[in-house]
């Protein structure tokens, strides 16, 4: 694995310049490197992660499980794709199991959400069903645990 | 100390300097914005999957005594561990102890065999503990200096130049806590044929054993006739982050085992069980959590060592651990006036080298174990101390 991409994912907060030094390149170089993660879409993108409890107050979310009928030669694919075209769709994931599609939508209120799965999701053709949950707490976001409860630092600042 | 307390305490006692690390501090806890590079212990907190265990211990209702040797589980695993990555067999019925970290483990060997006046080679800079333990069990530490200019391993001509008759221990810690030397097979066994030839014990501590970087760590029990004469001790602080948990073992030859556990039994009795349960998960299942982390150590040990040679404080590239031991002396300041102004003027705590021993003169120990963010942050202040000077 890159080791941009490596430090990257370790979560730390650090300025290009910074990572930089932390790996002993240019600033140059890793601009590079991102350009490259970026051009061969292995990073897709920035993207601050939010605590939905605090920072993103009435927004509401919902993974929504959705059948769909395969298309021949196209698969899932096409409706997919029209799925995740939506502004209102965060993600979409083909699973396994008793559904085809995982789709995680966010609107500003549940009267918004429930009128997008309504009105625009299940209407698509190809779709036979939907099951909507609406997302009650949020505990662990993207690898970061959200509830309170991990104990200060208590190391002692100096030690054998 | 009042007078009259301090003649109440035993003589041995009282020849123990205190602490240069307690001194340093108390007065860093002072300053709670100052960023500690002063820290001996892993900046991770244990593994998940380890604390469930503990939890789930907990839940049964673990909370007894075990056998004064340790869980027969928990002997088992260590057995398999030590086999597997140290190539020495040891039986968990006889030849393992399982102790309160490897402290205690250290002090229950020192006992164990130490006459009053027996005297013990120990190499130097090296962790605090090691010659006030072997004051303690009233034996002679007899120092051996390891230099800068072989990266700290042990120099076996200047272990024999030390040796003198009364000898009877060889403390070895590799690698070493603070200068992060390692010794190699070849000088390794050159140790080992002076060990037989003097007829030591070798008390091995290898708790930074799994955070070796250059090349492969080698046991020195594992060499030809050396487990006979070697205890050797490990414990789960450093490589699993578990400092808090107080848990280590040592192996040896059934003889030392077994006088290290009258001494346990009757001190001791034994480690906690929860920390023993959370021992058993982490052998079975922490290797790779292991891993991780000490790929992270050594990104960040890269990083702070190109740091401290660019900022023009000489240091070379420690083998294992995770202390960066940068020599301050071209500063034209002590290992301590270097640290006191550094903590007053750019609050960035090291500890003094001399804190580890004589040999520690003009260094300085940092700790690597610590955040990427506050490594950068601490090695721009250390430049501007310097460059300030």
């Amino acid at each position: 694995m890159s080791r941009v991409l490596q430090l990257l994912l370790e979560g730390e907060r650090l300025s290009t310049e910074q990572m930089g030094d932390v790996l002993g390149i240019s600033i140059e170089e890793v601009s590079q490197e991102l350009d490259r993660l970026k051009s061969e879409k292995i990073l897709l993108g920035w993207r601050p992660i939010l605590n939905p409890e605090n920072a993103e107050q009435g927004l509401v979310r919902a993974v929504i499980e959705v059948k769909i009928s395969p298309e021949r030669e196209g698969g899932f694919d096409r409706q997919a794709m029209r799925i995740s075209r939506f502004d209102e769709v965060d993600s979409c994931q083909l699973m396994s199991g008793g559904f085809d599609l995982l789709v995680i939508v966010k609107g500003k209120t549940l009267h918004q959400v429930a009128a997008f799965v309504s009105e625009r999701l299940a209407t698509i053709g190809g779709v036979l069903s939907t099951a909507t949950h609406f997302m009650l707490r949020s505990y662990k976001e993207q690898g970061h645990i959200l509830v309170d409860g991990d104990a200060e630092d208590v190391r002692p600042a100096v030690s054998p | 100390m009042n007078p009259d307390q301090e003649s109440r305490v035993a003589q041995h006692v009282r020849s123990l300097p205190r602490s240069g690390i307690r001194d340093f501090f108390a007065i860093v806890a002072q300053m709670p914005d100052a960023i500690s590079l002063g820290v001996g212990e892993p900046d991770f907190v244990t593994p998940w999957h380890i604390r469930e265990a503990t939890i789930f211990a907990l839940e049964k209702g673990r909370t007894s005594y075990t056998d004064n040797r340790g869980l027969g589980e928990l002997r088992g695993e260590i057995s398999l561990h030590v086999e597997k990555n140290y190539g020495v067999g040891y039986n968990p019925e006889d030849e393992i102890l399982v102790t309160v970290g490897v402290s205690e483990a250290l002090d229950l060997a020192l006992r164990a065999i130490l006459d009053p006046g027996d005297k013990v080679l120990y190499h130097q800079p090296c962790y605090v503990s090691y010659h006030p333990g072997v004051v303690l069990a009233h034996g002679v530490p007899i120092g051996v200096p390891t230099s800068a200019l072989n990266d700290f391993a042990i120099d076996p001509d200047a272990l024999e130049a030390a040796w003198e008759p009364g000898c009877k221990v060889l403390m070895l810690n590799f690698p070493t806590n603070p200068t992060g030397g390692i010794a190699n097979r070849e000088v390794l066994e050159r140790i080992a044929r002076f060990a037989n030839e003097k007829d030591l014990i070798v008390l091995s501590d290898e708790i930074y054993s799994e955070l070796t970087y250059e090349g492969s760590h080698t046991s020195i029990a594992s060499l030809p006739g050396m487990k006979e004469r070697t205890i050797f001790l490990h414990g789960f602080s450093k490589a699993f982050a578990m400092t808090g948990y107080r848990i280590g073992y040592a192996c040896g030859p059934s003889g030392l085992i077994e006088a290290m556990m009258k001494v346990h039994q009757y001190s001791m009795m034994c480690a906690s069980i929860l920390s023993q349960d959370a021992a058993v998960e982490a052998l079975r299942n922490g290797g790779e959590s292991v891993a991780r982390m000490k790929e992270q150590y050594h990104r960040r040990r890269d990083f702070i060592i190109r740091r401290f040679n660019e900022i023009g404080l000489k240091c070379h590239s420690p083998g294992g651990a995770f202390y960066a031991f940068p020599d301050i002396s071209s500063t034209g300041l002590d290992e301590n006036e270097f640290a006191h102004r550094l903590l007053n003027e750019q609050k960035v705590a090291l500890v003094p080298g001399t804190a580890f021993g004589e040999n520690g003169r003009g260094f300085v120990r940092a700790s690597f174990a610590t955040a990427y963010e506050k490594l950068v942050e601490a090695a721009d202040r250390i430049e501007g101390f310097v460059n300030s000077l």
